[in-house]
């Protein structure tokens, strides 16, 4: 418990000034109306981002941790999805109250994003180069040849052998790994001061993982870029992250600095995650899964919504939602007995 | 590819051997005589049946008749008709009007077609959307030949836009036929761009596409709609090759003079070497145009190669 104390990189979650970081996002809520029942994916969501920091976002799958990254980039489909409150801020400037082609000259220049699977993720019909000097056409009127020209470079840069070769080459007749590359020479390309890595590894061998976060990190302290990575692999978040952000159900659950966070959980579902890595030191033992599955977004439990898979779920949290809260500097938790948890 | 292009048309030959015949098997076993037929009601002299007979070795039998065909066929002769006048002759003269319908037809399609899928396509479920729905249910049940009929007499007998009959100069007058031919595939269009735009629009792709900045409208035309395209175009060329070999029911409508009317008659009254050569000729076209839609396909998408 001793080493809490330095947990001085992750001040509070609502910044008290806004712009004073690179982005933030601010009580953020997100829904999608459906023929079946409003899904509230995220709800009153904040976090924050500083240059050259790595904050991982971490959640199961309908957790809601790709939506707030699509509605960082302005990519959520409405109907049938609305942002129904909040500021999402980049410089201090809020992202959804912009003109439309403001907000557009900040979308892959500024803000830009790694998407899970490259081979859905590009356009099958065009070449990779094209996909690439795209970037420069549109945002910065670079003539065609020229655009191509810092497409093989950007190639060059995420490593991909022969770069200036490849550039006629199409998405499919890339491996996975190099795939991953192009997508990422492509989000690059205007050095973005902010990057989404939405589980940007999940779709590959466990090998290239490895060498794509590399990468990821290298480019990265390159141009001093805010990294969002958001994943379910823990193990890759204890390696890279500088903060960490847990949420379920569309909420921050627990957030702080990596080693705090992954030190000694406080909140009973990091908790439950943690327990649910298989890990070498404990070979041969069972492997604790978190029971149950995480909730209906349509139909979010009444209180904490955590409450019905919590092994320390008492009456008042059935009740009483648990705000998200600080309860050591930097550090907050949404549990009613954060403290206690954090003391065992 | 050029290899599989070769290819291809090698196996053409195979096909039109395998079709001429069958086709000449088919006049043959018409019922009627067609020399009979050709005098009415006041019976030919003896010696000039027997002269017309020999001519047209209609008293061979069917395989020595199909073996004269062909040798003629291999020195360029398509034969003649009964009136001895020569089937190259007649297809020089009807084709011309049978591409110009062909293509009348088609462009409606792709005009028409796309605008109205695309339109369909990006408001889905909208009011428009509907209204394509409805209107392409609606022209694909009609048989076209109520369509022709229904198009003939108001458009042209009453508000007398068009003429009612026969072809002009230039293309107004294939504007309306054209229209009713293409009609069932306009429909067919205006359906598959709608849907293939919708399941394109839903593809990781496009959302990259957006999150790169590009505005909405280079998204949809660039991204989005070269995708859904592939189909459409593929379906276009097939129809193409399907509206050359003749529009039987339209032209006999608007009574245009193009291949089609000239194969009915010509299986009207018997006339052997007409039938043959023009659906040969059908034939031909329809191979030409796959092989030529199976090679854009590898040009549109990138992913197909033949070898």
């Amino acid at each position: 418990m001793a080493d809490l104390t330095k947990s001085v990189t992750a001040p509070a979650l609502r910044p008290t000034v806004p712009g004073s970081h690179l982005l933030e996002v601010d009580d953020l809520s997100v829904e999608f109306r459906t023929d079946y029942g409003t899904v509230r994916a995220v709800n009153a969501l904040s976090y924050h981002l500083d240059n050259g920091e790595t904050l991982a976002i971490l959640g199961e799958s309908g957790s809601g941790k790709s939506v707030s990254a699509q509605a960082i980039m302005g990519i959520i489909d409405t109907p049938p999805g609305y942002i129904t409150s909040g500021q999402i801020r980049y410089q201090g400037r809020d992202l959804l109250t912009m003109d439309k082609a403001e907000q557009r000259a900040m979308r892959g220049a500024e803000i830009a994003i790694v998407f899970q699977d490259a081979l859905s993720a590009l356009n099958p019909v065009f070449t990779v180069g094209a996909q690439i000097a795209e970037m420069f056409q549109v945002h910065r009127g670079t003539s065609k040849k020229e655009a191509l020209a810092h497409a093989a470079e950007l190639m060059d840069r995420v490593r991909i052998p022969s770069a200036k070769s490849r550039l006629k080459d199409y998405p499919h007749q890339f491996s996975g790994g190099m795939r991953q590359r192009v997508m990422m020479a492509m989000a690059l390309a205007l050095d973005p001061k902010v990057l989404i890595a939405d589980e940007p590894t999940t779709a590959l061998d466990v090998t290239v993982q490895a060498q794509i976060m590399e990468l990821l990190l290298n480019l990265q302290a390159e141009n001093g870029m805010g990294l969002i990575l958001i994943t379910h692999d823990l193990g890759v978040v204890g390696e890279v992250a500088d903060r960490v952000a847990v949420m379920y159900a569309g909420r921050i659950v627990e957030t702080g600095g990596i080693h705090e966070v992954f030190g000694s959980p406080a909140h009973p579902y990091t908790v439950g995650l943690m327990n649910s890595v298989p890990r070498v030191d404990q070979r041969g033992q069972r492997l604790s899964p978190i029971i149950g599955s995480p909730p209906n977004l349509a139909d979010i439990p009444p209180g904490c919504s955590f409450h019905p898979r919590c092994p320390r779920a008492e009456v008042a949290c059935r009740e009483e939602r648990p705000p998200l809260r600080e309860i050591v500097l930097g550090r907050q938790a949404a549990c009613h007995f954060a403290e206690e948890i954090l003391d065992a | 590819m050029g290899r599989y292009i070769a290819r291809r048309l090698l196996l053409t030959i195979p096909v039109l051997l395998g079709s001429t015949f069958l086709i000449f098997a088919m006049v043959y076993a018409l019922p009627g005589d067609p020399i009979a037929a050709l005098a009415g009601d006041r019976p030919l002299a003896p010696g000039v049946v027997a002269e017309l007979k020999d001519r047209y070795n209609l008293n061979d039998p069917l395989l020595v008749q199909y073996g004269k065909y062909l040798g003629a066929l291999l020195q360029g002769d398509l034969g003649t008709d009964f009136a001895g006048r020569s089937v190259s002759e007649t297809v020089a003269e009807r084709l011309p009007v049978t591409v110009k319908l062909a293509l009348v037809a088609v462009g409606f399609e792709a005009l028409i077609g796309l605008i109205a899928g695309v339109l369909a396509g990006i408001r889905k479920d909208s009011f428009f959307d509907n209204l394509v729905l409805v209107t392409t249910i609606a022209v694909v049940s009609v048989p076209v030949f109520v369509l022709g009929f229904v198009a003939q007499i108001t458009l042209a007998l009453r508000l007398n836009l068009f003429p009612i009959s026969g072809i002009g100069e230039g293309l107004y007058s294939y504007l309306l036929p054209g229209f009713v031919l293409g009609s069932l595939s306009l429909a067919v269009v205006a359906r598959l761009t709608r849907t293939s735009l919708v399941e394109n629009l839903r593809n990781d792709y496009v959302r990259t596409a957006r999150a790169k900045g590009l505005p909405p409208r280079t998204v949809l035309a660039k991204h989005a709609l070269r995708n859904s395209l592939i189909p459409v175009v593929t379906f276009l060329g097939a129809d193409l090759g399907a509206l050359l070999s003749g529009a039987i029911v339209t032209e006999g409508i608007f009574n245009i003079p193009g291949l089609g009317r000239t194969v009915f008659q010509a299986v009207q009254s018997g006339e052997g070497a007409v039938v043959v050569g023009v659906v040969t000729l059908f034939i031909f076209f329809y191979i030409v145009f796959n092989l030529v839609i199976d090679i854009a396909y590898a040009a549109l998408d990138p992913r197909i190669r033949y070898e």
